[in-house]
């Protein structure tokens, strides 16, 4: 069949099987592979997509579904050249280790944050409450969304990996860790 | 990843154009509105659909209205719509406290309540939002609308009143005076299945006595509302020796099975404290509903 | 922008505690990530790449009559299904495990699992690979199954390797150590002594990504090029060579990003070699890549030992003794990956913190129809299991001798003046300061107030929790004298290219899984030559691109190869001081190094930086004898003993009286790995591994039914917590450097998840004291602490 659907503002038109899953379409069809996949029963986010500016699992859609609708990947987080706050960040607060559930959960914080500017703690744990991360324990991952609320407008920073951007003194009680 | 096997897919356009599609494509064919429990059984290869209706353009189905005592609830209203409804929580705060516990925020941005209803499994915990609200489930098919109580949409598990060619449509709740709700999930992790819930709902007189109430019980092998246990507090003032009581009976009522979620026993010791937990709360919430009544 | 270029770095005399290598700075990794620009194994994609499927066992202990593929070849997609016979014929049914057992390909005589591989499809995509599985007929002869290891050595069990000549039982081995003779003496005479069986239950490490590999034969070179989810590239290359018989020089490994590896990414898995054997039989490339129910149920599982433990004591609570026997299930093929002599892993580190008098341990390895496996889940080669039971024996002296749990703990450390310490299992303890690392977590804590607030909460029938634990690991494995994995020492190399422009590239042996190797292992050579991280490029997970090394698990990475790469480091500095001198023109001996450049002692002003002797290396100075015209370096470093990380960790738990929930209120993890790096990544090491204690003490495992159907085959089923489950967690740090180790450093990827399951489980059982509660297994879900409260504790298996 023959589907048509908006992805990070390009519109796309497919001939595919009705039952390609929308993550699929978007990593084999498309060639986005920033969205990735980790279950096969809908529990762990790892493949979050924005449909028409909400958080759904790609994995449990089906592209078919999809058509007609705006699909927002990863891939379209940063606009030109600047990166998104939330993609600022997660690299400032050290939200992401592997970087495998990192595009489902900048999406979902993005979402929060469109909806909310300013959610508390326990907003974003809920908010990325389906998406599992094995890596980072979660509290860098609200530390980072946090950052993107305070910092609306960025940096304006490029994000390339050419050059490292200054960060707090070492000496600043950033992690909240304590000296004996 | 797993994936499903081959099917067609078809876009429904109208109540009465899916309605066409499921009776030309017959018992094969099967409605997918969020998609989040028939798409996994797809991928499981547990459902085999050769057939599936897209309802997810029938904008028409996605409401929330309230139609004087009544609120109707259009079947393909999400979760996420309807978790967030203040006009909802504050009718019916049963169905926030579930809201909160089904699934993941993620998921409650596709399911809906119809779909939660149709799919009747078990676990599923709008189906005893539903009953101990004593809704009615709107049904439409080749012969037009019916309306079916709680009490007989269930049939089973995963099963329910609406036809192969039929399609649920809304759901209606009776909005009763000094009425108050509640709803309480036991869960292993955030997103699971219910290990038991339970749900109750009730309605004092003018005189603070309790004029009706319903428990009902999620996962924990009861299709229906636990009657006895209501019945302890009918014509009374909540107290919490009866709650007890209730809760007792409950847990005699109920026959659940045991898996990886845990014994019978614990199962059905779950059914006394949840019982008694939100018959407790929801008296609380009528008696406030009550005193916001004699305020306004 | 500011570039952090001047910012001090090296740790003055006396300011040991300050991080090395510019300390907390961003990951060099991080810019492809969040651009979603990461290149995983499935991202992967090859000129006419086929896809392979696996067909499993859909029960646990079978003998296979028959596979009828006719069907599946007919599948106009299908381009090739191989079975058992297949590989019997190319001699690959059976492939050697890490453990010097042989594991099945493809099952040829029996099935001896749930899930185990029985046929491989190739087809043309992903989807149809899947469906032909369905054609695929076979037919089972249904054996009963053998499930709890408590069984395995009954005389009526079923053998499970009766493919092996003269095999009539299901143990695996018999090991022990520690003086039984000294041991049982202490206990004899001791006052106090307390025993309790405590189980590990199995578990698994799921890794965000599943296991997968695209295998690229080129038939006209022979070149093997395979793509893997691997955690250790040139362990696979060797093995593959042994395996396959494809030369060794014509196999290429490459490990692209690794979305997360916790030793689930260790171990050779049937589909990698299947994957090898169909791009060798189809002539194309062959994409494999598991599911998830796959990975679950297939790859690696950990634990699974139930552990007997006995603790001696005096009765003011001095301990004397500890002995343990486990029996321990290694699944149907013994494949756990850890260090050849050490069958048990460093479960024999089960000693702890404590100074004892004696000590000894036994372990019997058995075979069940279960998943093969044991040694993942960022174990430490099993120490959390060693440092779960004598954290849990230890609090259950405590409650016999009714002392402070944090008290006994400081009453019995291994004091500072005694290391480097010899304990009663035969490993020195290279440094520690204990009693300082409890200390300060229960001053974070706010221990005593805790207390009262227990003391106040218990009198009001609420069940609050606080759970210490301390532990010690040992990581770095390891000298090549005393470890090896299949005949391979575990040292590992390290080449430094300086460029004539003085920017480097720095050649590592293991392979990033998320651990932020680029960033890390670049801070060291900063901290070495004084190049600034951004100028410094870590390449690693390609074999024809690396040195060899054995790889990233165990936390190894730091303590090796961060060895490796900080000598490295020194030995191109020292070459620097010689072309400098030549350039300088004065005799090497009379130049001192300052951060970045090596000048004529006294005269300050008289200096080459790096990036000037660099360019002088390659150009035209003329290079004193012997010395290459070039500012590059290779070393292999054989750590000369193991590291030993500790922590001290605090929980506190609340427990819903009615219904058994348990919820983490606050985690306090004070941790010392020795020198710093980055304290940003050390601190997302600790919250990563935190939240795995919370999975395995309060959800995850991996059960099965009398058949043997594995109970946990989805995330459905098998719980990982969520944001929801774990606390913000509270973290400090001590620096108690290793004093063998080129920078001090200890490593720090699995303390976190060593220690914090008996903190958890302390916390529970605590709340539970009231209740007449002494002990309780993992995980600590609902109705299993409800069960514990109506005095009905169970152990899982």
């Amino acid at each position: 069949m023959q589907i048509s659907m908006t992805v990070n503002g390009s519109e796309f038109t497919s001939e595919i099987e009705p039952r390609v899953l929308l993550v699929h379409y978007i990593r084999e069809v498309l060639g986005l592979t920033g969205t990735h996949w980790g279950c096969d029963t809908s529990n762990c986010g790892t493949c979050v997509v924005l449909m028409d500016g909400q958080p759904v699992k790609s994995c449990t859609v089906l592209a078919a579904m999809a058509a007609g609708h705006d699909i927002r990947t990863v891939e379209g987080l940063a606009t030109g050249g600047t990166l998104d706050p939330v993609q600022q960040g997660f690299m400032e607060e050290h939200g992401l280790q592997c970087g495998f559930c990192t595009p489902g959960m900048m999406l979902t914080a993005r979402a929060l944050l469109d909806k909310n500017p300013h959610p508390d703690d326990a907003e974003i744990r809920q908010a990325i409450s389906g998406q599992i991360c094995r890596c980072t324990g979660y509290a860098t991952i609200v530390r980072s969304v946090q950052w993107a609320a305070a910092h609306p407008a960025g940096t304006g920073w490029d994000g390339a990996d050419t050059a490292v951007p200054d960060v707090a003194p070492e000496t600043a009680d950033t992690d909240a860790e304590v000296k004996a | 990843m797993q994936i499903p096997a081959s099917f067609d897919y078809v876009r429904a356009s109208s109540v009465d154009n899916a309605l066409e599609l499921l009776a030309r494509y017959g018992p094969e064919s099967r409605v997918v509105a969020g998609g989040h429990s028939l798409l996994p059984m797809m991928k499981l290869r547990l459902a085999r659909p050769e057939w599936l209706i897209d309802i997810n353009d029938l904008y028409e189905l996605d409401f929330i209205l309230r139609d004087g005592n009544k609120l109707r609830v259009g079947a393909l209203t999400r979760h996420t719509t309807l978790l967030e409804s203040d006009e909802v929580a504050a009718l019916f705060p049963i169905v926030r406290d579930a809201e909160r516990v089904i699934a993941d925020p993620t998921v409650r941005n596709r399911g809906t309540i119809g779909g939660s209803l149709c799919q009747a499994d078990p676990a599923e915990d709008l189906s005893t939002v539903c009953d101990v609200l004593d809704a009615e489930a709107v049904i439409r098919g080749p012969g037009g609308e019916r309306a079916v109580a709680m009490s007989g949409f269930h049939r089973g598990p995963y099963e329910t009143a609406v036809g192969q060619d039929e399609l649920l449509c809304e759901l209606r709740f009776p909005i009763r005076p000094r009425a108050g709700s509640a709803y309480e999930k036991v869960e292993r992790r955030v997103g699971d299945w219910a290990t038991g819930a339970a749900g109750a709902a009730v309605t004092l007189a003018a005189d603070g006595t309790v004029e009706d109430a319903t428990v009902g019980l999620t996962a924990l092998g009861l299709d229906r509302t636990v009657a006895e246990a209501a019945a302890v507090l009918r014509g009374k003032r909540p107290a919490e020796d009866l709650f007890t009581e209730a809760g007792r009976l409950a847990a005699a009522a109920c026959d659940p099975v045991p898996d990886q979620r845990g014994p019978v026993d614990y199962k059905r010791h779950l059914a006394d404290e949840l019982t008694r937990r939100v018959l407790r709360r929801a008296c609380a919430r009528a008696a406030q509903m009550a005193a916001r009544m004699q305020e306004g | 922008m500011t570039v952090i270029h001047d910012r001090p770095s090296n740790p003055a005399p006396g300011d040991e505690d300050r991080p090395i290598g510019y300390g907390r700075i961003q990951r060099k990794e991080d810019p492809r990530f969040v651009r979603g620009k990461g290149h995983y194994l499935d991202d992967i994609v090859l000129p006419g790449m086929l896809h392979g499927a696996i067909l499993r066992a859909p029960v646990a202990h079978a003998r296979l009559v028959s596979i009828d593929t006719t069907n599946a070849l007919a599948h106009p997609k299908v381009v090739a299904v191989i079975t058992g016979k297949d590989l019997l014929g190319l001699k690959l049914a059976w492939a050697p495990t890490l453990s010097a057992d042989v594991q099945a390909v493809l099952v040829t005589d029996k099935v001896r699992f749930q899930g185990q591989e029985v046929a491989f499809v190739v087809a043309e995509d992903r989807y149809a690979a899947r469906d032909a599985l369905e054609l695929i007929e076979v037919e089972y002869d249904i054996l009963p199954p053998l499930v709890d290891a408590r069984k395995a050595l009954d005389p009526d069990a079923p053998v499970i390797r009766d493919e092996i000549e003269g095999r009539t039982d299901n143990r695996i081995f018999d090991w022990e150590i520690g003086d039984k003779a000294e041991t049982d003496a202490v206990f004899a005479s001791a006052d106090v002594v307390v025993s309790q069986e405590v189980v590990y239950p199995r578990v698994h490490p799921a890794p965000m990504e599943t296991c997968g590999a695209v295998a690229d034969f080129d038939a006209v070179n022979g070149k093997l090029t395979l793509y893997e989810t691997t955690q250790a590239p040139h362990a696979h290359r060797t093995l593959f060579a042994i395996v396959a018989g494809i030369p060794e020089h014509k196999i290429r490994i490459v490990s692209p990003d690794i979305g997360g590896g916790f030793g689930n990414k260790v171990g050779i898995y049937p589909g990698y070699i299947l994957a090898v054997v169909g791009s060798i039989v189809s002539g194309r490339p062959v994409k494999w890549v598991e599911d998830r129910s796959e990975n679950l149920m297939s790859t690696s599982f950990a634990r699974d030992y139930i552990m007997q433990g006995e603790i001696a004591a005096t009765k003011d609570g001095k301990i004397l003794a500890l002995r343990t026997h486990v029996l321990a299930d290694h699944g149907a093929f013994n494949a756990t990956a850890q260090p050849t002599k050490n069958p048990a892993g460093f479960f024999s580190i089960f000693t702890g913190s404590y100074d004892l008098q004696a000590a000894h341990c036994s372990v019997t390895g058995v075979y069940t129809n279960k998943a093969p496996g044991g040694v993942a889940y960022a174990c430490s080669f099993r120490v959390t299991e060693a440092v779960y039971l004598v954290e849990r024996m230890v609090d259950v002296l405590a409650r016999k001798l009714n002392m402070d749990p944090a008290e006994l703990r400081l009453k019995n450390f291994i004091r500072p003046e005694q290391f480097p310490y010899a304990n009663k299992t035969g490993w020195v303890y290279d440094s520690g300061n204990y009693a300082a690392a409890l200390r300060l977590s229960m001053e974070l804590a706010g221990y005593e107030d805790l207390r009262r607030e227990q003391a106040e909460k218990r009198e009001r029938g609420e069940l609050m929790g606080i759970g210490v634990a301390f532990f010690t690991e040992v990581v770095g494995a390891g000298p090549r004298k005393h470890f090896d994995i299949v005949g391979l020492g575990m040292a590992d190399g390290a080449e430094l290219r300086v460029h004539p422009t003085g920017k480097a590239v720095v050649r590592i042996s293991v392979q990033s899984q998320g651990q932020g190797h680029e960033t890390t292992f670049a801070q060291i050579v900063a901290e070495e030559l004084g190049i600034p991280p951004e100028d410094i490029d870590v390449v690693h997970g390609d074999t024809d691109q690396t040195p060899f090394g054995l790889g990233t698990y165990g936390s190894r990475s730091t303590p090796v190869s961060g060895g490796a790469v900080a000598l490295v480091a020194r030995k191109v500095r020292e070459k620097a001081k010689l072309i400098a001198g030549a350039m300088l023109e004065t005799r090497p001996e009379d130049l001192e190094w300052e951060k970045g450049r090596w000048f004529v002692k006294g005269d300050p002003g008289a200096g080459k930086t790096i990036a000037e002797i660099a360019m002088g290396a390659h150009g035209t100075v003329a290079l004193p004898e012997g010395v290459d015209g070039n500012l590059d370096a290779e070393v292999t470093y054989d750590p000369p003993n193991l590291t030993f990380p500790f922590g001290a960790y605090i929980c506190v738990v609340d427990v819903d009286p009615g219904t058994g929930q348990v919820k983490v209120r606050r985690f306090i993890a004070v941790d010392d790995c020795g020198t710093r790096i980055n304290p940003m990544i050390i601190e997302g090491q600790v919250h990563g591994g935190l939240t795995d204690g919370v999975g395995m003490a309060l959800m995850e495992i991996i059960e099965f039914d009398e058949a043997g159907n594995c109970l946990a085959g989805s995330f459905m089923d098998y719980l990982i917590p969520t944001a929801m489950e774990v606390p913000d967690w509270e973290t400090g740090f001590t620096v108690t450097p290793s004093p063998h180790h080129p920078i001090g450093a200890k490593g720090i990827g699995e303390s976190a998840t060593v220690g914090s399951p008996p903190a958890i489980v302390n916390a529970v059982v605590d709340a539970l004291a009231p209740l007449g509660v002494t002990h309780m297994d993992m995980p600590c879900t609902p109705a299993r602490v409800w069960a514990a409260m109506q005095g009905r504790a169970r152990p899982p298996i």
